[in-house]
């Protein structure tokens, strides 16, 4: 029979013939951690009796989730970072980079074929660009920090084929809102997910990070999908590495493939307070909101930026809203300044935060209140997850968001997209 | 090894978040301080009600959300000494495997909240003493069984210097 994504990837990185089940200790091609995972690999890597980094070019660390620090605790882990850091001579990026899922891409480090793993849920995003990545914890990190390896489970493989156009006002967001919608939250744990199919194909990469993204939100261990021509490009735009890309052999075998048109998709919203409630937005239009976030690994991009801007052009958000923007690496923050996006939201009543996580993990930059509802861009709406057990929040599209910010109540953007 | 306790029942999709908040994990490696909020979100008193060996019995995909190892950590710190759950989430299991949290999969709908328990990891059964049942575990993968047999990851690295499966 023939393999899948994952099943050829690990058997590059194993060195040898695997299959879906086989238990193996695979080579990594770059390891990464965040301000919540790092500081315990460090212990972790001490105790290990850990020296140096297998390859430091190969190791980054992210200040990004509770960036500039609130606090004396957030402090000296950040400084404990930043001393392994320096000492170890691997990279760093520091507060006012961004969200390490957007900047392991964007600056070079992951491309096609590649075996990533990273100390944070999230890390399946780069499944976008062809390469199985996947979260793994601190103690897991140390250990692939020391030896440049990891043991892994080769897993089984779900396919969704996704055809037809979506359409307009309809993005990739609400795509993979409603998959989770109908997967539940623990409908492909263990599986690699594959996502293919013209709809996905239609795709800019930006767009296809956001579905790869919330791959763990169903319980995938990996989001892949396959390697074409805008893939190259914007790999080849980004990276001096040489790619390795993998196809799935037309006789793979899948655990389940399951079949989506999705032309006639409306835009969706994750209601509080678990990601897989998903409903179409029309449910709970006019639900009114009091906070509005966009950012984020899920659609903090400048294609999102734009998009919002698009929304907001010319308008003030409701004075019954706070809207806050957090753009997912400096480089998307100087692109929207470049681009005018940055003014238009400014001047819409936007309050932008450093490039990072911003409010999404709730450690600072908008905590909300006591019953307030949050209509947000990010990835999870978990009791408790900006910061506050007894707020609501909302998951949608930033043209979603950037339209509820508008009118204060969650609403259906197509009516307010400009040409 | 032989775990007794009371069980302490939760429902399906219990999140790392709900173990141990972000608001709390990005301060401290205080793992005893972390302790002190674990379950805060859905059980605001838990802490206070666990005693020393107590378990967390929980319906499917129990650990799913972030990668936090917090998680785990906050639990055994707390004196937890087994979570039983009839599925987990996949990075939640690793790190508790890793960091030498006991876990076990099996089916929990014959268990309740308050009921005493016996968990023996060696032959794979937990025992519901008060309702006289056996109920079988799910098997933990090789490279697993090796890891928690050296005492958890840093344990098996400190001998071996590497991963040694073989």
């Amino acid at each position: 029979m023939g393999k899948t994504i994952a099943e050829k990837i690990f058997s590059l990185h194993a060195g040898e013939d695997v299959h879906a089940g086989d238990l193996v200790v695979a080579q990594l091609d770059f390891v990464m951690g965040q301000d919540g995972t790092a500081p315990l690999a460090i212990n972790s890597f001490h105790e290990m009796g850990g020296r140096g980094v297998f390859d430091p070019s190969r190791v980054a660390f992210v200040i990004d989730h509770s960036a500039p620090s609130p606090n004396e605790g957030v402090s000296s882990l950040h400084r404990l970072m930043r001393e392994f850091a320096s000492e170890k001579k691997i990279l760093l990026y520091d507060i006012g980079c961004g969200v390490c899922h957007q900047l392991v891409p964007e600056q070079g480090h992951v491309v096609p074929g590649d075996l990533v793993v990273g100390a944070d849920s999230h890390t399946c995003t780069y499944g976008a660009i062809n390469a199985f990545s996947t979260g793994v914890g601190s103690t897991d990190l140390a250990a692939a920090m020391i030896s440049g390896k990891l043991w892994f489970k080769v897993p089984d493989s779900i396919k969704f084929i996704c055809s037809g156009v979506l359409p307009e006002g309809v993005f990739s967001k609400d795509l993979i809102l409603f998959l989770i919608g109908e997967m539940t939250a623990d409908g492909a744990t263990y599986l690699s997910a594959e996502f293919s199919g013209d709809a996905v194909k239609a795709l800019e990469v930006e767009e296809r990070f956001t579905i790869s993204n919330m791959a763990i939100e169903m319980g995938a261990k990996a989001g892949l999908m396959e390697y074409d021509e805008k893939v190259e490009k914007w790999v080849k735009s980004h990276s001096t590495r040489p790619a390795n890309p993998v196809f799935p052999d037309p006789d793979a075998g899948y655990e389940e493939v399951r079949q989506y048109d999705v032309s006639r998709l409306e835009p969706r919203v994750a209601l509080p307070h678990t990601v897989d409630n998903v409903s179409p937005v029309k449910d709970v239009e006019g639900q009114e909101i009091q906070q509005a976030f966009i950012g984020t690994c899920t659609n903090g991009r400048i294609s999102d930026l734009r998009t919002a801007a698009n929304i907001l052009k010319g308008q003030k958000v409701s004075p019954s809203v706070r809207l806050i923007v957090a753009p997912a690496s400096r480089e998307v923050y100087l692109e929207a300044m470049k681009d005018g996006s940055l003014q238009t939201l400014v001047e819409a009543g936007a309050a932008f935060v450093t490039p990072g996580c911003g409010p999404c993990v709730g450690t600072h930059n908008g905590v909300p209140s006591d019953g307030e509802h949050v209509i947000s861009t990010a990835n999870r709406n978990f009791k408790g997850r900006m910061g506050n057990s007894r707020a609501f929040i909302y998951l949608a599209s930033p043209a979603t968001v950037a339209a509820s910010a508008l009118t204060g109540k969650i609403t259906d953007p197509r009516s307010y997209l400009q040409k | 090894m032989l775990l007794s306790g009371k069980s302490f029942k939760f429902g399906n999709d219990v999140n790392t978040d709900y173990i141990i908040s972000g608001k709390y994990k990005f301060k401290t490696l205080d793992m005893n301080e972390l302790a002190r909020h674990v379950m805060e979100d859905l059980d605001p008193d838990f802490y206070n009600k666990i005693s020393e060996g107590d378990m967390i019995v929980a319906g499917t995909n129990f650990g799913c959300g972030s990668s936090r190892e917090q998680a785990p950590l906050a639990i055994k710190h707390a004196g937890i000494s087994c979570v039983i759950a009839t599925s987990f989430a996949r990075i939640f299991y690793r790190n508790a495997i890793n960091t030498g949290l006991p876990v076990v999969e099996c089916d929990t709908s014959q268990i309740e909240e308050g009921d005493e328990l016996e968990v023996d990891l060696a032959e794979g059964l937990v025992f519901n003493r008060g309702r006289g049942l056996e109920i079988p575990v799910k098997p933990l993968p090789p490279s697993m069984i090796r890891i928690l047999a050296d005492g958890g990851l840093i344990k098996h690295f400190q001998k071996h210097g590497d991963f040694k499966f073989d």
